[in-house]
This record gives C-alpha cells, structure tokens and sequence, in this order.
C-alpha cells in the first residue's frame, strides 16, 4: 500500500519564523527520508532524470537512501550534480522532475527535492567523500563568475583534469548564492560548504577581479589561458523608469538583498553595513527575488509588507512554495496593480501612486498582458519600496571583448555547448538566457565544460 | 588580503596608504576608484585612486577619517597590515581633453584624486592651472605634488592660514573670466562641486565632477548610487564617477548622501566606546 501524501518536512513556524534568519523547512531526519524514498514506483520510464537539467540519476539515489546507503546515494547524486544541497533546496522541482514524476500521476510525487537535500545535507554533517581529478592536462581554464554557472562549469573542468581559476567580482564567491538568496530559504554555510567542495577538487579562486576592469577576457588570454567561460549572469537591476525612483527608501531587490544577505546588515551594528527598513513596505514584482524580499522586510522588523503585482497569482513566476510560505508570514499579495509614480518629503519616500490593471489578452510572453484601468489611479502611503521587476545580462564582459556578439537583450550568444562567436570564449546561464533558474545556469555550466574539454583536445 | 607597504600621515584625520594590489595597479587609469574591505565584517567602501605604480604592483590612497571605516584605517592600520578586499579599478576613466587650458579645481581630499587627473593633461599637452583648497592649511596636502604637474597653481583656505584666504570658487571665476579655459576639472566635497559646476556653467565652459554616492559592490549589481545626469538616472559606479558638472542634480545626490546619516552616527558612537573601553 503506497503512501499517497508526501512525507512532510518540518518547519519553522511562522510566528517566530518571522523574527529570525534561520532556515524555513528543517529538512528530513533519517527515517522520514527512508519513508519517502520509499514511495517511489522505480518505474522503468524514469522520466524525472530526463526532467533534470543536469540529469540525476533520481531513481537510483532514491532506492539507496531507501536502502539507507545514505552515502552512496550522495555519489549518485554527485556524479552530475556539484552542488546537491543547493538544488535541493532552490530548484523549481514541481516544474521539473516532480512535474513528470509518473506518482504524481495520482498521488502526490515522488519528494526528489527534500530528499536530495536529506542526501546532501548528510553528506555534510558525515563528512564529504573528494572526486579525484583526472591526470593533469596542463591545459588552463579561466572561468569568469562564481555563482552557479562558474562553480559547475569549474567543478567539472577540474575533474577533467584541467587548472582552472575561478574569477569572482565580489569579495566572496558564489554569486547570487550569497548575495540574492536569503539565508532562510539558503544557510550561507551551505552555500560555503559547496564552493569548498570546488576549491578542494584543486580550483583556484580570485575573487575582487572585474573581469572587464581589473583585467579583460584578452588579457586572461595573454596570461596563458587556453578557454574561458563567460558565467556571469544577470546582475543588472532594472527600475521601474517612473517619477520619484531615486528618493531615499526606494531599494532595488539587488542592493535590499545584497545589503543584507552578503554584508549581514540584519546583524548590523556588529557588522558594518546598515540597512535602512521602514514600517511600511511595499515590493513591487512577482518573482521568487520578490517573495525573497518581502520575507527579509518582515523579518527586519517591518510592520506591513505588500507585493504590488501587476498581473495575478495565476501569472506569478514565483513558485508556489514561496508564495505559500511568504503569505504564512504575513505578506499581503496585491494583483493587478502598477505603481505611476513615487512621493516624497525631504527626499524620503512617503507614498506611491498606483493604477488598478486587468488582462488583456496574451503578450509575447504567452501570459495575459496587464491593461490599465482609467481613472483608477489610487495612493499607497509607503516608506520603503524594493523593486524586484528583474535583472539585465552584465554588459562588462561583453562590452570589453572584441568579438563577442550579444543579442539586442544584451545576453550572449552561444550555441547550445556554450560556444560564444569569439573562439575559445564560451558562455553559459543567465549571461545567455537572461534571468533564469540555478539549475539551467548549472545545466550550461555543464555542457560548456564538456565543450570546453573537446575545443582544448581539438586545439593541441 | 592587500598588505599596506607604507603609510604617511598627512593632516590630522587624513593618512596616505600604499597598499599591493598588483592587477588594479597594472589596469588603472586617471579618475577610477577602488571599493576596499577591511575585515570580514567590514563595509565596502569606494575610495578614488590618488595613484598607482604598475612596476611596484601598488596603489595609494588618501583616507580621511569620518566614518567607522575610515576612523579604523586612521586608529588601527598600519605597515604590516593589511586591507581584506580590494577590488577595481572601477568606474569610466577620465576623459582627458589635450588642448588649450584646463582648470583642475581639488577640494579637501579631493586634492588626492586630482593629481593622477592634472598629471594626465599635463602629459597630454594640456596648459594646467590647479586650484587647490581647503578648510586651514593643515588640510592641505601634496602642493609639491601638484606643483610638479601644474603650470600655476592657486592655493586657498577657509581661514587664510595657508595661500589666499577665500573658497576655490573665487580663484575658479577669476581665471574663467580673465581666460580661455577649453575645461574645468573638479573633485572634492559635493556643495563645492556644485558650486564650481555653476561657476563654469556661467562661463559656458565644460566641467567633470567626480561623484561620491553611496556604494556597495561598485560594479552596477545594485544601483544605491544613482544619480541624475541631465534629467536621466545614471549608476555613478559604471556611467560615472566622472559627469558634466552642469547636468547633475546636484540637490539629489546631496540629498541621497544622508540617507544612512543616522545608522553612520551610531557606527562612529560605538567604535569610539569600544576604542576608550579598550584604552581605559
């Protein structure tokens, strides 16, 4: 008799939630992971592995942690997946491997995602087993960026034998790891525990290196490099190009998140940086960096926290998960309205006008497009207002070498093995697709590797 | 971590540091800056490059202490230390203008980041004039400096201590209006940028101003530090630092200057208690 449900996994509540930065879901214990692992059909179709963008070997890592070969099943995991315990616990699994879960069917799939993070999650309080890097090649590798596109892209070049530095422009690595992910829905220890995983595997990392400034992509080449990989994502912030954008209060979900998820400005003043939060605060945007935002404004101490959307819940990029979680704490979700303009006084933000919208029919993006309503026109009082309508590609790389060509969004282009239009330069995750999941970036950082391994044996 | 080969105090707040930072020495140009870290639980701050030594694989920077950050630098770091994080060079180099006169306007510490600057159009072929100005004469630092790649250079203080009594401004419509001037250069705190941005808008005479907005990662991921530039909002750290004097809203970028006056204050309080808890 199969269990329909999933196994659930603790949290924090939301009542004191809300007053710490701790992590939301607690994960599973031994036990709990055994159970669900053993709900699995082990169908012979496996069509959650061909749903994860750098294919697990879901079914076989879930029969060993039924089995409790806990380890094992971190082997599994591995061996396509260098950072387990951050995909499971950011991946969009619902759209991915438990969306084609063949469970799922008529119960409730398969829990990959919570089990990946028990598996990982062991392995870390056991004690990780290092991969051993191939023979050295003597080849070098410069790979630009450190999130999720780099660190994969790096993991896997080293195992291939190859010396590679890692280049971060921040002082710590991990990209929007560190900086955008809060540390309730990501424990930065985790997120260092993986990048020390990297380091370990033999990858040199610089971090405080612009590439585009503190040296250029034919520089990294003068300097002895054979290929480099682009993975520098979107980290541009867009605004909303209306009146009052600059007053004091109004935040982009970058610099909120940034202050406080890599600076730690909730621990200010035992850190340095500050971050300035009102009482009433509204974020404006739809996406999971919004649900991020509005969850670290409450626990910040904000008295009110509105998301102003202008669609409704059904065109949400959100996932569901952090929709659920956000209203259990308290945000309070607005659809179908636009802020105009913003107020103030003495250059503080006091206020912002909004329009009320309705959909209209569907836009390039195949969702209902948002229509203003006239003369809906209606005022928000509001003190702190972040903008989390998203980001750009970086343009640093692109504008500073000679031959790579970007699209009229500004991402790169690149085949699907990576491959950019300057030869030995090649590109992967949101620098490529514009904003997109950690996984797909880690996707590409995985293709481009294999690519970059083929250029490097064709190129002797 | 950047060690501090050497470091020189200049006035009674303010010390000059070289610091190793071998690739910003090696790609830095007039007009950039740095963002430097000085612990792991440090702030970033951005500091604009006073000058760099490509063979020596160092930069220097001159700090005045108003911040908890900077009152840390000034109190507890000396040769032999070092600064955590040092990223840059970042930022537009400045765009320098070869011909005819250029006036080269350095306010306080600002004199600093004028230097690279005055040396770059001096170079270039350009006829230098330097202002340089500031509260008393014990503020006032690197004249020889300057002198060494200035034509003329005025001399002001607030009081009269050192040079000629009187703000840069003064001196700055002088020579706009007994010369011709191809272009007016000035950095130093934002009222005397403005007011220099005014003076030569008069005179119908370009100006580049150095911008100093609030900063985090330097290299556009945040926007904390935008300004408007004739009626557009513009990130300093990647559009700037460097701007037409007469197109920045300059009561803005005054304005975003105070808004964590209150958080900073309380930085400063609780480094001081815990410096005279330590010294006591």
């Amino acid at each position: 008799m199969i269990r329909e449900n999933q196994v659930p996994m603790r949290e924090q509540d939301p009542g004191s939630r809300i007053r710490n930065f701790a992590e939301v879901p607690l994960g599973y214990d031994e036990e709990e992971a055994r159970e669900e692992a053993a709900r699995c059909l082990k169908c012979k179709r496996k069509p959650c592995a061909a749903g994860c963008p750098v294919e697990v070997d879901i079914p076989t890592f879930i029969k060993q942690v039924e089995n409790g070969e806990f380890r094992a099943a971190a082997a599994t995991i591995k061996r396509t997946n260098s950072l387990p315990a951050v995909c499971g616990r950011v991946c969009p699994q619902e759209t991915q491997c438990q969306g084609v879960c063949t469970l799922g069917k008529k119960f409730e799939p398969s829990a990959i995602g919570r089990l990946e993070r028990f598996v990982a999650d062991w392995e870390r309080q056991h004690g990780a087993e290092l991969a051993q890097p191939a023979a050295p090649s003597g080849r070098r590798v410069a790979v630009i960026g450190s999130g999720p596109a780099g660190l994969t892209c790096a993991g896997d070049l080293r195992l291939m034998g190859h010396e590679v530095t890692m280049f971060e422009s921040l002082h710590e690595p991990g990209g929007v790891l560190m900086y955008g992910i809060p540390e309730f829905r990501l424990p930065k220890d985790v997120v260092n525990f993986e990048v020390e995983g990297i380091r370990s595997l033999g990858v040199n990392i610089e971090t405080n290196v612009v590439v585009g400034k503190t040296v250029t992509v034919e520089g990294l080449f003068a300097e002895g490099y054979e290929a480099v990989f682009a993975g520098t994502g979107a980290g541009l912030p867009r605004f909303l190009g209306i009146p009052g954008e600059t007053l004091i209060g109004v935040y982009s979900a970058n610099e909120f998140l940034t202050r406080v998820n890599l600076m730690r400005a909730w621990e200010f003043p035992a850190w340095d940086t500050p971050v300035r939060m009102g009482r009433r605060v509204a974020v404006v945007g739809g996406g999971n960096v919004a649900m991020d935002a509005a969850r670290t404004a409450l626990r910040l101490g904000a008295e009110s926290v509105m998301v102003l959307y202008r669609r409704t819940e059904t065109e949400m990029p959100a996932r569901a998960e952090e929709i659920h979680h956000a209203g259990e704490e308290g945000v309070e979700m607005n659809f179908l309205v636009n802020p105009v303009e913003f107020y103030g006084e003495d250059g503080d933000l006091t206020a912002m006008e909004c329009l009320r919208m309705e959909l209209g029919p569907p836009d390039d993006s195949g969702r209902r497009r948002p229509v203003p309503i006239e003369g809906s026109e209606f005022v928000l009082e509001v003190d702190t207002c972040i903008v989390s309508v998203g980001n750009q590609p970086h343009p640093l790389v692109p504008r500073t070498t000679p031959g790579l060509e970007v699209s009229r969004w500004g991402t790169v282009q690149a085949d699907e093995s990576g491959a950019t239009t300057r030869r030995g330069v090649f590109a992967g995750g949101d620098i490529v697709t514009g904003a997109a999941t950690v996984i797909s970036a880690m996707g590409a950082g995985k293709q481009a590797a294999a690519a970059i391994d083929r250029y490097l044996v064709s190129n002797r | 971590m950047h060690p501090i080969v050497a470091k020189q105090q200049l006035g009674p707040e303010m010390d000059q540091y070289e610091v190793e930072a071998p690739r910003v020495a090696q790609a830095a140009n007039p007009g950039q800056f740095v963002v430097v870290r000085l612990h792991d639980r440090g702030e970033r701050i951005p500091l604009t490059l006073a000058d760099w030594d490509a063979s020596r694989g160092t930069i220097t920077l001159v700090v005045q202490a108003v911040g908890k950050t900077t009152w840390e630098m000034h109190d507890r770091l000396s040769v032999g230390d070092g600064l955590r994080d040092v990223v840059g060079p970042l930022g537009e180099p400045s765009e320098i203008v070869p011909e005819g006169t250029a006036v080269c306007v350095a306010g306080g510490v600002g004199i600093a980041p004028v230097y690279p600057i005055a040396r770059a159009l001096k170079e270039a072929g350009a006829k230098v004039v330097g202002i340089a100005g500031a509260r008393s004469s014990d503020l006032l630092f690197w004249l020889d400096r300057l002198r060494d790649v200035c034509d003329e250079l005025v001399v002001t203080t607030d009081d009269g201590s050192t040079g000629r009594k009187g703000l840069v401004t003064e001196p700055l419509a002088e020579i706009l209006a007994a010369r011709r001037v191809a272009h007016v250069w000035a950095v130093g705190p934002a009222v005397m940028m403005k007011f220099c941005a005014k003076a030569a808008g008069n005179a119908g005479v370009p100006i580049t101003v150095s911008l100093n907005p609030i900063m985090i990662d330097g290299t556009g991921m945040c926007g904390a530090c935008r300004v408007e530039v004739d009626d557009k909002v513009r990130f300093a750290c990647v559009d700037g630092p460097e701007f037409p004097g007469d197109k920045v809203n300059w009561d803005l970028l005054i304005a975003r200057l105070t808004a964590y006056q209150e958080q900073e204050r309380c930085a400063v309080d609780k480094y001081r208690r815990m410096v005279e808890e330590a010294t006591r």
